[in-house]
């Protein structure tokens, strides 16, 4: 694995007076899956599309494996698009769509039919070769679409949402022969999605991108347990925050005098300073709901708050409480065992103790 | 509530059958009765006589055979430069935003606010010798007679030869456009142009641009993917705008009567000579039925030939995905 395979050098793009993409500097890793994940209008299909040579930006270069190829124009670029609604070309038959690089490149017939067939079987669509895509049901149009991008090896492969506009099974299904077809095929893949289901399933790294700048780039177990900024945090996944000043640091940890509520410890991973403002995102699950106070752990303390539940949710895989502490709603999530036995009965309005560990708290920017 | 098909059928015929007995009335009947002339000879004060074949027997005209032949081929250049001039027209109006799309449709239209004719006559005077579009033309042929000069023997030999060039002497009162084959087909392309755009336009309209750019993306250039993309894409459109400049072409008398003069006589010219100078009405219904089957039967030859194509592309198909089928070992 060679290092800064594709690298976006402090680009920048306007449309009129809105900055879709913001000086944006990325690397991107041969071989990998990586995704860009962000609401939509955020300035990652800009991005998506300055890579294909749709856009020109206004500022900054992208390289790929060290050659600028900012100003190529798209068919001198060996990195094919899956578009959103697939594009496949109508006039042609399955067959013709996915051979389509491979006439332009006026490869040799027999090598053609060699790589056409065998993609086929790849995407298991070898008896559809011969129909038109206007027979073909959304999940077959999406691997034609995948197969007609991958047929003549591209260097980097773009998904422009790609799942979008298949239903949920179908969708979950193609996630995971999209993560087998990249085993397979080792190429750089590039995906743009909205969904941080998708990108969280399927990606090496992701990026968050929010008004054209990344807001964080890391693994998605990074990305979802320790997020960097206030953004990160509410877009992905559900967070419960809570404002307020640090008042003292004890070692790794701090306090945080919240506004309105009691003390919280955190455990303090930017190193921040006595009387700055911050935001403490808590998870959801990390909290736990009970009757009775926990046992006090060895070491650190644990955040104790009694508190009353306001509401209960019970969704099968987990019930969501909203419990109110000082005029604070706190969001919390509890996992079953031994549900309809013993596990202890929370209502409306018990009075209840809601509570986590220090390290589950991540400190973001200030409101 | 179930549909009762017998009512759904009643009704279906209740809201055809005004448009099918208006085209039966005033377009068949009367194409029939065109057909029944011929068959008639004529009365000297411009009646149709008694039942005979005199008329076709009259037809061997040694000039229609050539005239019919022009009017064919002045048709086909027509709508070949309508077709090439309104492809790239009707792509670029798809591609505008909603507004402009409707100003620039709407500016297409807009000659048809002004009278056919008095259109015409103002290409007359353009064209008129003393115009400034004859003047510029021979302005051209000037400078290109003087850059001929400068070309070595065998090049001027070599264009002469080939048909591009001539070693006669200019001279202004043979080099007019007016008068000549030139002014019908250019005034002509001029006249059908809209008529080319507008189905064109409405395919194009439809058309998915996002296919030009998976064809740029998968590796083609610009003009390449216009071709393969985006002209098949709307085929449809295409195939209408060359009926609606073909057909009302052959029957154009209009603008070669104008523009024509005598070099550039085309069927519907005799049609109109004999119908209304020569009186002779079976006459003029067997040119209009001789030009009908000159173009009907070339048209339905294409058609059956179209249609036996695409029988044969499914077979093809049929047969290609067995082999693709057996080549997987038979599994399915």
């Amino acid at each position: 694995m060679s290092k800064d395979f594709l690298v976006f050098d402090h680009v920048t793009k306007r449309f009129g007076a809105l900055t879709a993409v913001d000086n944006v500097s990325l690397t991107i890793n041969k071989g990998e899956f990586f995704s860009l994940l962000g609401p939509s209008g955020c300035g990652k299909t800009t991005l998506l599309r300055m890579l294909g040579g749709f856009e020109r930006p206004d500022s900054g270069r992208i390289y790929l494996e060290g050659k600028d190829i900012t100003d190529l124009p798209p068919n001198e670029r060996r990195i094919h698009t899956v578009f959103q609604n697939y594009a496949l070309f109508p006039t042609m038959t399955v067959w013709d769509n996915i051979a389509f690089s491979l006439k332009l490149a006026k490869k040799p017939k027999a090598e053609i039919e060699e790589a056409v067939d065998g993609i086929l079987e790849m995407i298991q669509l070898s008896d559809q070769a011969w129909k038109y895509p206007s027979q073909l049901s959304g999940g077959q149009k999406q691997r034609v679409a995948i197969a007609r991008a991958l047929v003549d090896r591209p260097q980097v492969l773009l998904l422009d949402e790609p799942l979008a506009a298949l239903d949920l099974k179908l969708r979950q299904h193609m996630l995971i022969e999209l993560d087998a077809i990249h085993d397979q095929v080792g190429i750089t893949f590039l995906y743009v999605t909205h969904d941080q289901g998708e990108a969280m399933s399927l990606s090496d790294r992701i990026a968050v991108v929010n008004k054209g700048k990344i807001e964080q780039l890391d693994g998605p177990a990074k990305i979802y347990e320790a997020p960097a900024t206030r953004f990160v945090a509410s877009f992905i996944g559900d967070t419960n925050f809570f404002e307020g000043e640090i008042s003292s640091i004890d070692g790794d940890y701090c306090l945080i005098d919240v506004d309105g509520f009691p003390q919280i410890k955190a455990f303090n991973d930017k190193n921040l300073a006595v009387g700055q403002r911050v935001s403490l995102s808590v998870r959801p699950e990390k909290i736990r709901v009970t009757l009775n106070p926990p046992l006090p752990e060895k070491g650190a303390s644990i955040n104790v708050f009694p508190s009353k539940v306001k509401d209960i949710v019970y969704q099968g895989v987990y019930t969501k409480y909203w419990a109110t502490s000082s005029n604070i709603l706190i969001s919390a999530l509890k996992p079953h065992s031994r549900f309809l036995l013993d596990q202890e009965t929370i209502t409306w309005n018990d009075e209840v103790f809601v509570w986590w560990h220090p390290d589950d708290g991540y400190m973001v920017e200030a409101k | 509530m179930k549909e009762n098909p017998l009512r759904s059928k009643r009704a279906e015929a209740a809201v055809t059958l005004p448009s099918f007995v208006w085209l039966a009335l005033f377009f068949a009947v009367p194409a029939f009765i065109v057909l029944a002339f011929t068959f008639h000879g004529h009365t000297a004060n411009g009646g149709v006589g008694e039942w005979s074949l005199s008329t076709w027997r009259e037809l061997v005209d040694p000039d229609y055979p050539a005239i019919v032949w022009n009017t064919l081929r002045i048709s086909f250049e027509v709508t070949l430069w309508c077709i090439i001039l309104a492809l790239p027209c009707a792509y670029a109006i798809a591609r505008m935003n909603k507004r402009w799309r409707a100003i620039v449709a709407g500016s297409i239209m807009l000659p048809f606010w002004t009278s056919f004719v008095v259109r015409v006559f103002a290409w007359k005077t353009m064209l008129h010798p003393d115009g400034w579009l004859q003047t510029c033309y021979f302005s051209w042929l000037k400078v290109s007679d003087w850059l001929f000069d400068w070309l070595p023997g065998f090049m001027q030999r070599f264009l002469v030869w080939a048909g591009f060039a001539s070693n006669a002497p200019l001279d202004a009162a043979s080099s007019t456009i007016l008068d000549s084959e030139a002014a019908v087909v250019l005034v002509s392309v001029y006249s059908f142009l809209p008529f080319a755009i507008m189905p064109i336009y409405t395919a194009a309209e439809k058309f998915d641009f996002s296919l030009l750019e998976a064809a740029r993306d998968l590796g083609a250039k610009g003009f390449y993917a216009f071709r393969k993309i985006f002209v098949p894409g709307i085929r449809q459109g295409i195939v209408s705008a060359v009926l609606m400049v073909f057909i009302p072409a052959i029957g154009s008398y209009v603008i070669p009567q104008m523009l024509g003069g005598t070099n550039c006589v085309l069927i519907g010219n005799k049609i109109f000579m004999r119908a209304m100078q020569n009186r002779n009405i079976p006459h003029a219904s067997a040119l209009a039925t001789l030009m009908a089957v000159s173009v009907l039967v070339p048209l339905g030859m294409a058609m059956y030939w179209k249609k036996r194509q695409n029988a044969r592309t499914s077979r093809r198909l049929e047969r290609e995905t067995a082999r693709m089928i057996v080549g997987r070992g038979g599994e399915a």
